[in-house]
C-alpha cells in the first residue's frame, strides 16, 4: 500500500513538532518551547472538538466551557493544596497532574452530558446557538463568583506535580503535554476507525439513512459530543499549568470561536488537521502580535483563503480529498 | 390464507387542508409481494414513511410482527425487521458503497458503540457487505464513493443496504425508478426470488414490473385504497381503469 500525501504531511508536523522544541532547549530558548507547548495544548483541545465538528458534523460553539472547566479543575484543586485546605466534603486536594486530568476528563463528562441532551435535540444553526448559550452561562458563572478570582482569575503558584518529572522546568513539560497529545491522536485515529466511528460520520452525511439501518443517531452524537468535551477538558488543564493561571477568558466564546478556527484552518476531521491549526495560529500569533494587535486580521484573511480555496484545510491542500475506504 | 406479517388499520395522515393518507388499511403477508400504485401525489411514500416511522400517523394504527409500531422511532422499527428503500436515494455519500453497506451490517449485528476494533479490516463487516454488493450486481463498484455512483447504480445501492439488514419486511419505494430497461428487468428478476426471504411492499410506477411481480395490488388514489386484489382483478376493474390506467391497459 502506498504512504498517501497525508500520512507524509502527518509525518512531517509530528517531527516538527518533536525537533524544533529539542533544538530550542539545546541552544537555551526556552522560550520556544513554551510556544510549543502552547500549540500542542491548543492542538489537543481543538482535537477534542474535531471529534464532534470533525467527524460527527456538530458545530459546537461552546466548547471553551470545557477548556475552561478543565483549567479551573487544576487552578482550583492546586490553590487548595497549596493551602493544605480539603476542596469539597472533605475531599483532599492535590498537585497531581494525573489525578488532576481524571477530576477534569470526568467533571466535563458530566457537564458535557445534559448539555448535549439539551443541544441535540437541535440542529444546524440552534445547535450552534445553545451550545453557546449553556457556554455564556458558564462564563457569567465563573465572573460572578469571586471565591475563585472571579472575573481577574486564578493563579497557580507552581505548576502541579507529575510523578518523576521536574514539570517547572519547560522542556519536561512540553514532553508531558506532547506525549498527552500523541495519546490522544491515536485514540482519534482508532475511534474514527472503529464501528462507532463509521455510524458517527455517517450521522454527519445523513441521519436518516442511519435511522434507516437502525442505528439512532441521538446516542451516537451524545456519546461523540461527551468524548469531545472530555478531550477538550483535559487539553484544559494542561492550559492551565502552563500559564499557572486560569481565567473566565478561557470561558468565554471567542475561545470557543478560537477552536473552531484551529479546526477549519487544519482541515475538518483530518487526523492532524488541529495540529496544523494550531501551528499556524500560534505562528500567526507570535509573529505578528508585536507588530500589530490586529493581527486576527491577518489570520482571517487565512481562513477566508482556506474556506474560499481549500474546503479541506491547510492539510487538504497538500495532501487532497479525504478518502473513505 | 397466510398470516399477515404488517398489518395498517384506518390510517390517517394530513398535510393541512390535504388528506395524504385518507383511512388506508391494508395487510403485507408471508411471501408475498403487495404491490401499491397509484398516480403522482397519491400519498403511496407518505404511507412508506409512516411505516417506516418518519412520519407519525394523526390516527390508525401499523401492527409489524404482532407488535404495534405506535412510539417507535424509525431506527427501533428498522431492528425489528422493517427494512426499506427511499424513493429518492438515501445514503452516505462520502462513503463508499461497501462502507454503505457494512453500515448496515454493522447495525444488523449489534452495538454500535465499540471504539477501537477498525472496521475496514473486519471481515465479519467486510465479507458480507460484499456479498449483497454481488447479489444486486455492484461488486465492481464497491469502492466508489455513493456519490460518485451513477443514478442507477444508487438504486441498487439502496436495495444492497436494505438486504444486509436481513430484514423481516421489506419496503421498497419505485426501487426501479430511473433504471433503463435492463435495469430494470434485471430487478424484477431479483425480487421474483427476494420475496421468498422476506415479504415486499412494493412501490412502483412500472406497470411491466408490477403485472409481473406482485401477488396482491392496491390501488391508491387522493390518500384513500380504491381497490385491492389480484393483478388479474386490478386489469379488470373498472374503477381503477378509469382513475389511474387510463383505460388503455
Ligand atoms: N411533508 C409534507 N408536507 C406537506 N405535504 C406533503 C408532504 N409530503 C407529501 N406531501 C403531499 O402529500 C401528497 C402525497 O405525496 P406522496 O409523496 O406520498 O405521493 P406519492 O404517491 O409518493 O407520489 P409520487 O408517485 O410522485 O412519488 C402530495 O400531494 C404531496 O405534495
Ligand atoms: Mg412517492
Amino acid at each position: 500500500m502506498a504512504v498517501s500525501r497525508e500520512t507524509i504531511a502527518n509525518g512531517v508536523l509530528a517531527l516538527l513538532l518533536l525537533v524544533v522544541p529539542l533544538l530550542a532547549a539545546a541552544s537555551g530558548e526556552t522560550f520556544y518551547i513554551t510556544l510549543a507547548t502552547r500549540i500542542v495544548i491548543l492542538a489537543l483541545a481543538a482535537l477534542g472538538l474535531n471529534i464532534a465538528l470533525g467527524l460527527g458534523g456538530l458545530v459546537s460553539f461552546g466548547h471553551a466551557a470545557f477548556f475552561g472547566l478543565g483549567g479551573y479543575v487544576a487552578g482550583i484543586l492546586a490553590t487548595h493544596a497549596f493551602n493544605g485546605e480539603a476542596v469539597l466534603f472533605g475531599l483532599p486536594a492535590t498537585t497531581s497532574m494525573p489525578v488532576i486530568w481524571l477530576v477534569a476528563v470526568l467533571l466535563c463528562g458530566l457537564v458535557a452530558l445534559p448539555i448535549g441532551v439539551i443541544s441535540l435535540r437541535t440542529s444546524g444553526v440552534y445547535f450552534i446557538m445553545i451550545t453557546l448559550a449553556f457556554a455564556q452561562m458558564i462564563y457569567y458563572f465563573a465572573v460572578s463568583w469571586p471565591d475563585y478570582g472571579g472575573e481577574d482569575g486564578l493563579s497557580l503558584y507552581v505548576r502541579n506535580t507529575f510523578p518523576g518529572v521536574n514539570t517547572t522546568q519547560p522542556l519536561p513539560y512540553f514532553l508531558i503535554c506532547l506525549g498527552v497529545l500523541a495519546t490522544a491522536v491515536c485514540l482519534f485515529w482508532l475511534l474514527r476507525g472503529s464501528r462507532f466511528g463509521a455510524a458517527l460520520e455517517a450521522a454527519r452525511q445523513n441521519t436518516t439513512r442511519l435511522s434507516a439501518v437502525g442505528i439512532a443517531p441521538f446516542r451516537i452524537k451524545l456519546v461523540a459530543f461527551v468524548i469531545s468535551a472530555m478531550v477538550t477538558g483535559l487539553a484544559g488543564a494542561l492550559f492551565a499549568d502552563l500559564n499557572r493561571f486560569v481565567s473566565p477568558s478561557m470561558l468565554s466564546w471567542q475561545m470557543s470561536g478560537e477552536l473552531i478556527v484551529l479546526i477549519i484552518l487544519g482541515g475538518k476531521g483530518r487526523l492532524f488537521g488541529p495540529i496544523a491549526g494550531a501551528m499556524v495560529y500560534v505562528m500567526f500569533e507570535y509573529a505578528l502580535g508585536d507588530i500589530t494587535e490586529r493581527w486576527q486580521l491577518f489570520l482571517g484573511l487565512v481562513l477566508l483563503g482556506v474556506v474560499l480555496f481549500a474546503r479541506g484545510g491547510l492539510l487538504g491542500l497538500v495532501a487532497g480529498r479525504a478518502r473513505h475506504g | 390464507m397466510a398470516e399477515a406479517i404488517l398489518q395498517l388499520t384506518d390510517l390517517r395522515k394530513n398535510f393541512g387542508a390535504l388528506k395524504a393518507t385518507d383511512g388506508v388499511s391494508l395487510d403485507l403477508r408471508a411471501g408475498e409481494i403487495h404491490a401499491l400504485i397509484g398516480p403522482n401525489g397519491a400519498g403511496k411514500s407518505t404511507l412508506i414513511h409512516q411505516i417506516s416511522g418518519s412520519l407519525t400517523p394523526d390516527g390508525g394504527s401499523i401492527r409489524f410482527l404482532g407488535q404495534d409500531m405506535a412510539g417507535l422511532d424509525m431506527a427501533a422499527r428498522a431492528r425489528r425487521g422493517l427494512g426499506r428503500s427511499f424513493q429518492i436515494s438515501s445514503l452516505a455519500p462520502e462513503f463508499t458503497a461497501l462502507r454503505n453497506v457494512m453500515l448496515a451490517v454493522q447495525a444488523r449485528q449489534g452495538s454500535s458503540f465499540r471504539f477501537l476494533r477498525p472496521v475496514a479490516s473486519d471481515k465479519s463487516l467486510t465479507d458480507p457487505a460484499m456479498a449483497m454488493l454481488e447479489r444486486v450486481g455492484l461488486e465492481n463498484r464497491a469502492n466508489v464513493p455513493a456519490a460518485e455512483l451513477s443514478h442507477g447504480e444508487r438504486r441498487q445501492l439502496e436495495v444492497a443496504i436494505a438486504l444486509a439488514l436481513g430484514p423481516k419486511a421489506f419496503l421498497l419505494d419505485e426501487p426501479m425508478a430511473g433504471l433503463g430497461p435492463d435495469g430494470s428487468k434485471r430487478l424484477t428478476g431479483f425480487l421474483d426470488a427476494l420475496r421468498h426471504e422476506a415479504p415486499i411492499l412494493l412501490v412502483e410506477h412500472d406497470m411491466d414490473a408490477v403485472f409481473a411481480l406482485a401477488d396482491r395490488i392496491s390501488v391508491l388514489v387522493y390518500g384513500r385504497v380504491i381497490a385491492t386484489g389480484t393483478v388479474d382483478e386490478i386489469r379488470a376493474n373498472p374503477e381503477v381503469r378509469r382513475a389511474y390506467l387510463g383505460d388503455t391497459a
